[in-house]
């Protein structure tokens, strides 16, 4: 169980998140939309710690996460896996070591049974055998993958996507939906995605929030999103760019 | 204009409750965490032995040039067989451990910035932290620990190095006699010389991994941040290794000599 209580961040003089909150339970799956640059991200950041609020508290499982400094926040993170928007890939490890980082620092695997975690993991991710490139010799979009694979290979409760589609063709982006919506039913995870791609946010979520101008500005079923009215909802869902909204 | 020295008094001051915080966060680190050996050997391959000609070269020229000058002005008033000793003495406790520092902040704490600057702005020291791994144990602790083993190792080569070019140069080219040379050579260089020098040695390496890393961590967004980071640490590294030269020299003294 995550929750954001009145949060507000600012970056210099620019207010990001100005007075968030949002509570999201446990198994749920979310997709939080919102306009670029309008601080999807850094909300993302605020729900696991890599991000401290200027106000407002961040619980996770009901534990503040205030007081906490970074090594009792260790522990706390373990339960999260998350994709970075740029995979954020080890560059100075190969493929293997990226995606077996966890389970080879906590040692609680032997190195037969890592390779074994993490062969399947590529599987699961559709780039199998890449154990030995290095993320520099990737694409774009493998990069993602595997950085999906390293979010997922230590089995974490919680688990956050940072844009997974983007940069990615149609079709792959198809499969990671489908993929992130597997892991969603099968491995009994609450799922939270940041997303652009209204066709993703269908498959990937049941709930969708939207971030607009700091706050939440709408947060309902998928279906009912889709079937709102609310003028700044209804353009973002359909892509509409009006005047009163400057372009990104 | 008060104002605005208030202000960098109290950056500097910021700076330095950064450092004492993260100088802490790694001896604990050190004392309570496991560290990693692998990564360990790995940092004293790439700063101690590969940093070795970059050093041991300016050993070399210093040597050779301080016994140069000393020769040129000693003989003016006779002392040509004195020129050893101050070679020695000045390579073992000053020069060997500062020129040494300066080299190895170029080389091995520019690169270090560079480094956690570019995972800074690349997300991978937020993923670090996400995978449960605290920055300091993966990545400072192994970089402070090869630079301080390897900081009194360099030196040392470097002043041995630089005084073996002097004997040549004074010997060889300039005429000294060489006996006298090394005689007075050991008649006044202490070991307390060495020994100053070395405990430099480890303090340098400790303020230069440490401030590189600082840098390096506090990393802000793009290129332009990693450049700044860069130049900051290399300066600011620099600018530490002479201000404490300077104390630690009258503290050792003091504390070695009477
Ligand atoms: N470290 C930082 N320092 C200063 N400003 C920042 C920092 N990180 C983010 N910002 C600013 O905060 C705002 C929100 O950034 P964020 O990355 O959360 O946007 P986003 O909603 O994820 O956008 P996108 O969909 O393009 O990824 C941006 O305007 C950005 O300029
Ligand atoms: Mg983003």
């Amino acid at each position: 169980m995550i929750e954001v209580r009145d949060v507000h961040k600012s970056f210099g003089t620019q207010a990001v998140l100005r007075g968030t909150s949002l509570r999201i339970g446990k198994g749920e799956a979310v997709v939080i939309i919102g306009r670029s640059g309008g601080g999807k991200s850094i909300l993302l950041k605020h729900f696991i710690g890599l991000i401290r609020p200027d106000s407002g508290n961040v619980f996770v499982d009901g534990k503040d996460l205030a007081p906490m400094d970074e090594r009792d926040l260790l522990p706390v993170r373990r339960n999260f896996g998350m994709l970075f928007q740029m995979a954020a890939l080890f560059d100075s490890l190969d493929v293997f070591e990226n995606v077996g980082f966890v389970l080879r620092r906590e040692g609680r695997h032997d190195e037969a049974e890592i390779r074994r975690l993490v062969a399947e993991a590529l599987d699961m991710v559709e780039l199998p055998g890449i154990e030995k490139k290095m993320p520099a010799e990737l694409s774009g979009g493998m990069r993602k993958r595997v950085g999906l694979a390293r979010a997922i290979v230590y089995r974490p409760s919680i688990l956050l996507y940072d844009e997974p589609t983007t940069g990615l063709d149609p079709v792959a982006g198809a499969r990671i939906d489908r993929l992130i919506r597997r892991v969603w039913e099968q491995l009994n995870v609450t799922s939270i995605a940041v997303t652009h791609d209204m066709k993703s946010a269908r498959t990937i979520g049941n709930r969708i929030v939207m971030l607009h101008e700091g706050r939440i500005h709408a947060d309902a079923p998928t279906e009912e999103i889709f079937a709102s009215t609310d003028p700044i909802l209804y353009n973002f869902v359909n892509g509409i760019a009006t005047e009163r909204t400057e372009p990104t | 204009m008060q104002r605005l020295l208030l202000k960098r008094i109290q950056a500097g001051l910021e700076g330095l409750g950064e450092f004492a915080q993260l100088a802490i966060d790694t001896a604990w680190s050190i004392r309570y965490q496991r560290p990693s050996w692998r990564h360990f050997v790995d940092q004293l391959h790439f700063i101690g032995v590969k940093s070795q000609s970059v050093v041991l070269t300016t050993g070399a020229a210093t040597g050779m040039v301080l016994c140069a000058q000393t020769y040129f002005q000693f003989h003016k008033v006779k002392m040509d067989t004195a020129t050893g000793a101050v070679v020695s003495v000045g390579m073992c406790s000053e020069l060997g451990p500062v020129l040494a520092g300066l080299m190895l902040t170029g080389r091995v704490g520019a690169a270090m910035s560079a480094e956690l600057g570019t995972m800074k702005v690349t997300e991978q020291i937020d993923a670090l932290r996400t995978l449960a791994t605290h920055p300091v144990d993966y990545l400072v602790v192994p970089r402070v620990l090869a630079t301080i083993v390897s900081a009194p190792l360099l030196t040392a080569q470097s002043v041995v190095v630089g005084i073996l070019a002097s004997y040549l140069i004074g010997v060889n080219l300039l005429g000294i006699e060489g006996a006298y040379y090394l005689a007075n050579m050991r008649r006044y260089t202490d070991p307390v010389d060495v020994l100053t020098g070395l405990i430099k040695a480890v303090i340098f390496g400790t303020i230069i991994s440490l401030v590189s890393c600082l840098k390096g961590l506090g990393c802000r967004q793009g290129a332009e941040g990693v450049g700044h980071a860069t130049t900051e640490s290399v300066v600011a590294a620099s600018i530490s290794i002479l201000v404490v030269n300077f104390f630690l020299t009258l503290l050792l003294t003091r504390l070695f000599h009477g």
